[in-house]
């Protein structure tokens, strides 16, 4: 057999998806203590497809993306763990390797499109730029190229809008501004943290269309973040959940949304009002709020706002930190709860209640 | 942005009208009599009205004004048919002490003020910026602990105190310069030079610090916003990242308060740093025109003061304009 | 968590009067803010028409929601209703009173009745003042003595919004965002009012947190008997908050009915577009209907002339221009359900025989993908 020089993650398997994280860690040392915004967080993802994060705020979502990029080097962040894309390791990788990884191969699509773009450049000047720096190309070549994205995006008279200024776009065309800025060397990996949360809901179904549409043409892997579950729907392949800095629930959108297994992810289920949802039977929210990252509480992190802790025997939830465990009968779908099988489908039975 | 310019202008004439009625009433209500002034120790009671008639204090206060604001335009007459003194279209009165037009004085200080305010702000604006981007790049590291540190040193000193210690060091003990003073630019560059280099330093020691903190806060504000992400996400040099799109935005506040200094310093507000080095620029000019009394010298002094930095101001808000689309399109 | 015990007996019991007269009925309604030119001479040069002629009534003890786009004008026909802005035209009868020009020293006794819970819960409560203060003041300045006493009464406030009674010295930078808007909702109840206009009260709230507050309203309507005017733009929120729900677009109600009307039985195709619009987490919900408009909603400052949703409209013909559709009862539509269109949608949210794709970018896309999927 002939050796093969491949690359090797720390356990020595050879990661075979075009993305793999692994035991992704992101800490800040601060002066109340060290947040552990991001605490052991790992998920595989394939050309063409898209993966959920959803997670309420401060979940780590965010810094999660900024870490694939990389933008965490140079700053007094903690990071630690593995990244793999398209075989090559980005979390040891120098700045200036990554940097031009960035915005050619892995790009990203921020939230809020009127602070995301510089407010003294025209928009088109931007997204040239975007292109320049990972092209020898001639500005005029770049700024065609930027035309062009912006045509594709659905800018009308993209050669007039090319000179305009953010300001002078509406919420919607910004946030296509920034889909053209992100795609204009035709990326592999695009990240797109709440790229809807800011717009309204017929511009925000116009732009997630854009994204599938664009995706499925451009072939590239999509990591789409938000805290709106029936975005992840929509567009996701997969979903990964994230509570307090972890993974709670990870799987398909099939397994997550129609079988929770963790009682967060059935809270934020059961706590968001549906379009057909029955009208008589109330909200149940999740109690409480959301953890400090610097002191997570003990054992399961949830168990403070959990319905669930007292079914499972000899308080093992405040002691015990469940480990992520593969569902029965699933591939993916991993959770991690101590709650039995009887638990869990109790949780559904509810679940699928309030649906009905 | 040309509406917008006249706009502006119009409003900064406006600012300066209501600012010489204002000076000018203040001065001239005063109770010590200018005419009483310049007739001297003997003084017979005819020649005081005969003075009063020629300087025109024997008309109401608004008719005074009045005469000043039109000398303002068309220049103005003093004194009677036989001794008649003319003061030319920017008249700002006569000086009591000198007989002079106030004008023809201001001009002569002007150009001191001018080189020192061109020198000093052409050293603590770079220095300072430089300083404030390293400072804020480097936030909480040795380099930016050594430039706020050292800013905070300067900012402590009094102008007099380091001109002083400057001047003791250099110029008396270890003779490396010339004694400084003004020396026109046009007769001797050389000399200009070398004889402003110690009012620069103390002017730049003084404003350095000011500068170095305010690029700092401004950098370190810019380097968290969304748009400094979004560069970085798109693979920029960091150099092009703080320069192109961080400094970029992050100079609008210093543009603002630098136009104000500036306009400030030509106007001649660098009064200590000119005493120190008697240099005689209009800061000089106004000391010396209150230790006298002499009021139209002071009336003049404050408006062209005013006339500076208004100006000062339109100026900021056209650079606004360029460096902000938001400004210019609006 | 239930807050029944507290609230129950404050008020006699709702269902008497939910059925019952107008509480608020607004007509042609309208509010347009100047555009001025020029410094010391201002010009007036054009008015932003956020508000555009309305008319609508709620019903005591019942929730009316409003819902639409950004800037379609739903929280200045919250303001214009509670009096905090002069209208342009119209009128405001609020508790068989006419309230519309009512100067604002005479409006205590009205605004006792009709109070206002805002969005942001973080700039809305003074933060140097605390909880009790914040909760009291209110009552004090419209001279209202419980027996109980101010502070007895706060707390017991405090304990029906859900928060715990001994907060009462505490500043709200202490409360996370749920908690501060139940603060607002304290302070809104101190004074027993009929009508609660609620601006967007959910939106700043995380998603596990929002059903807490939209709970909290939810027991007070029922079980206090507070009619609201809930403002959102999240359309399932409002459907499981209100009975009946209006739908604004640009400074107009498009289209007002029962809940099952808007949200079963839509006949405006603005009305068809947003639902479709709304992601939806709930397996079986891919036989919706797809609409996808173009672009975003033109400026209020220039409305298109007749129909204003006609620049986006897939029905869209001649008539839209000229001649503005009334808001009427359509041959069809249950009782109270008024559509304000020439060229009415069937009453179906199910989805069709093509998707209706009107931004350029998608339809282009999808042309490319139908024509590869077909040549293959
Ligand atoms: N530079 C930093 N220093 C210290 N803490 C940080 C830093 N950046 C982020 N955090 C903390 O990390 C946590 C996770 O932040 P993150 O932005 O990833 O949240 P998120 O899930 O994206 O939330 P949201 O939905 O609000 O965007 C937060 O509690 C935040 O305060
Ligand atoms: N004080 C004001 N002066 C001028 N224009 C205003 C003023 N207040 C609101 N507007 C304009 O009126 C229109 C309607 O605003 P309004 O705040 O009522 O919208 P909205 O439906 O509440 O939107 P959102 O969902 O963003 O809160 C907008 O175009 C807004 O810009
Ligand atoms: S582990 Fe326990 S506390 Fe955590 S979610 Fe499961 S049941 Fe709840
Ligand atoms: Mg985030
Ligand atoms: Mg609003």
């Amino acid at each position: 057999m002939a050796l093969e020089i491949s690359p090797q993650s720390a356990d020595g398997s050879t990661p075979s998806s075009f993305l793999d994280v692994r035991d992704l860690r992101v800490h800040f040392p601060t002066e109340d203590g060290l947040v552990k915004s991001v605490d052991g967080v790992s998920f595989t993802l394939e050309k063409g497809k898209t993966l959920g994060i959803v997670g309420e705020s401060g979940s780590g979502k965010s810094v999660t993306s900024l870490a694939l990029l990389g933008l965490h080097k140079n700053s007094r962040a903690r990071v630690s763990g593995e990244v793999w894309l398209d075989g090559q390791e980005l979390v040891n990788l120098s700045e200036g390797e990554m940097r031009s990884l960035r915005g050619s191969k892995v790009s990203m699509i921020f939230q809020d499109p009127l602070s995301a773009l510089h407010p003294f450049y025209s928009v088109g000047s931007q997204i040239a730029e975007a292109y320049l720096v990972h092209h020898k190309v001639s500005k005029k070549e770049a700024r065609e190229r930027s035309v062009e994205m912006l045509k594709r995006v659905g800018i009308p008279q993209p050669e007039r809008r090319y000179r305009d200024y953010p300001h002078q776009f509406s919420g919607g065309m910004r946030q296509r501004a920034m889909i053209a800025m992100s795609l204009v060397c035709d990326p592999e990996l695009l990240i797109a943290d709440e790229p809807t949360t800011a717009l309204d809901v017929t511009v925000q179904a116009q732009i997630l269309d854009l994204i599938r549409d664009l995706q499925e043409e451009f072939g590239s892997a999509v990591i789409i973040i938000t805290h709106d579950l029936g975005v992840v729907a929509e567009i996701s392949d997969d979903i990964l959940v994230m509570y307090g800095g972890r993974r709670v629930e990870y799987g398909t959108v099939q397994d997550v949304l129609e079988h929770q297994e963790h009682p967060y992810t059935w809270g934020l289920m059961q706590s968001m009002p549906h379009l057909s949802g029955d009208v008589t039977q109330r909200l149940n929210p999740i109690k409480g709020s959301p953890p400090s990252l610097i002191n997570l509480p003990g054992g399961c992190a949830f168990n403070p706002r959990c319905e669930f802790r007292d079914r499972v025997p000899g308080d093992r939830c405040l002691t015990e930190r469940p480990e992520l465990l593969p569902v029965l009968g699933s591939d993916k779908h991993i959770a991690a709860c101590h709650l039995d099988a009887d638990g869990k489908a109790e949780i559904r039975g509810t679940a699928d209640k309030a649906v009905k | 942005m040309f509406r917008y310019l006249i706009r502006r202008l119009l409003a900064a004439a406006v600012i300066l009208v209501v600012i010489s009625m204002v000076t000018f009433f203040i001065f001239f209500a005063l109770p010590n009599d200018p005419a009483l002034l310049a007739c001297g120790k003997t003084c017979s009671p005819n020649r005081l009205l005969e003075i009063r008639h020629s300087l025109g204090l024997d008309k109401s206060l608004a008719m005074q004004y009045w005469e000043f604001f039109k000398g303002l335009f068309i220049g103005r007459n003093y004194g009677d048919q036989s001794v008649s003194i003319h003061c030319s279209a920017p008249c700002l009165g006569m000086s009591f002490q000198t007989d002079t037009p106030v004008m023809t004085t201001l001009l002569g200080a002007f150009p001191a003020d001018l080189s020192l305010a061109l020198g000093s702000a052409v050293i603590f604006l770079i220095l300072g910026v430089g300083l404030g981007v390293i400072a804020a790049i480097r936030k909480g590291r040795f380099a930016d602990k050594f430039a706020v540190g050292a800013a905070l040193f300067g900012v402590s000193l009094q102008s007099y105190f380091v001109g002083l210690i400057l001047m003791w060091a250099l110029v008396d003990k270890w003779n490396l310069l010339p004694s400084p003073n003004y020396t026109s630019l046009t007769d001797d560059p050389g000399q200009w030079f070398t004889g402003l280099i110690l009012p620069w330093v103390t002017l730049v020691v003084l404003y350095l610090a000011l500068y170095t903190r305010l690029t700092r806060s401004s950098m370190l504000e810019v380097m968290g916003e969304d748009y400094i992400r979004t560069a970085r996400a798109k693979g920029l040099s960091s150099r092009t990242v703080i320069f192109k799109h961080g400094l970029r935005a992050a100079i609008t506040p210093i543009v603002t308060i630098f136009g104000m200094d500036f306009g400030a310093l030509i106007g001649g507000s660098a009064v200590i740093t000119e005493s120190v080095f008697g240099i005689n620029g209009i800061g000089k000019l106004a000391v010396d025109s209150v230790t006298n009394s002499d009021e139209p010298v002071i009336l003049g002094t404050t408006l062209f003061a005013a006339a500076f930095i208004v100006l000062a101001n339109v100026v900021v808000d056209l650079v606004y304009g360029l460096i902000d689309p938001r400004v210019r399109l609006s | 968590m239930s807050t029944t015990k507290s609230i129950a007996g404050q008020r006699p019991a709702p269902a008497a009067e939910s059925s019952g007269e107008n509480l608020l009925e607004v007509t042609g309604l309208e509010k347009h803010f100047p555009i001025r030119q020029g410094i010391v001479f201002q010009r007036q040069v054009g008015a932003v028409r956020a508000v555009d002629g309305l008319d609508f009534a709620v019903r005591a003890g019942e929730s009316l929601g409003l819902v639409g786009e950004s800037g379609c004008g739903k929280s200045t026909t919250g303001r214009l209703v509670t009096r905090l802005l002069e209208p342009t035209a119209g009128k405001v009868v609020f508790d068989g009173e006419d309230i519309t020009h009512k100067p604002v020293v005479k409006m205590r006794e009205a605004r006792q009745n009709l109070q206002m819970i805002f969005q942001d819960p973080y700039s809305s409560l003074n933060p140097r003042h605390t909880v009790g203060t914040i909760v009291e003041t209110p009552m004090r300045l419209n001279g209202i003595n419980p027996p109980q006493g101010h502070k007895r009464r706060a707390q017991e406030l405090l304990e029906i919004v859900g928060l715990n009674p001994e907060h009462y010295n505490r500043y709200p930078n202490e409360f996370s965002g749920g908690q501060r808007q139940r603060i607002g909702v304290a302070r809104a109840l101190a004074l027993k009012p009929k009508l609660i206009v609620a601006d967007e009260p959910v939106s700043a709230l995380d998603v596990s947190i929002q059903a807490q507050v939209v709970n909290l309203l939810q027991d007070l309507q029922r079980e206090m008997g507070i009619a609201f005017l809930f403002i959102a733009h999240d359309l399932a929120v409002v459907r499981h908050f209100s009975e009946r729900v209006a739908v604004m677009y640009l400074g107009k109600i498009v289209e007002v009915g029962d809940r099952t009307a808007i949200y079963e039985r839509p006949r405006h195709p603005y009305t068809h577009a947003l639902l479709s619009s709304v992601p939806e987490v709930v397996p079986g919900s891919e036989n919706r209907e797809r609409i996808r408009l173009a672009g975003d909603v033109p400026s209020p400052i220039n409305p298109p002339s007749g129909c204003r949703f006609r620049t986006r409209c897939w029905k869209a013909q001649d008539k839209c221009a000229t001649e503005e559709p009334p808001l009427v009862r359509l041959e069809g539509n249950g009782d109270g359900h008024l559509t304000a269109c020439h060229f009415p949608e069937e009453p179906t949210i199910a989805s069709r025989g093509e998707d209706i794709v009107l931004d350029p970018a998608l339809a282009a896309l999808e042309e490319a993908r139908r024509q590869s999927d077909t040549g293959v």
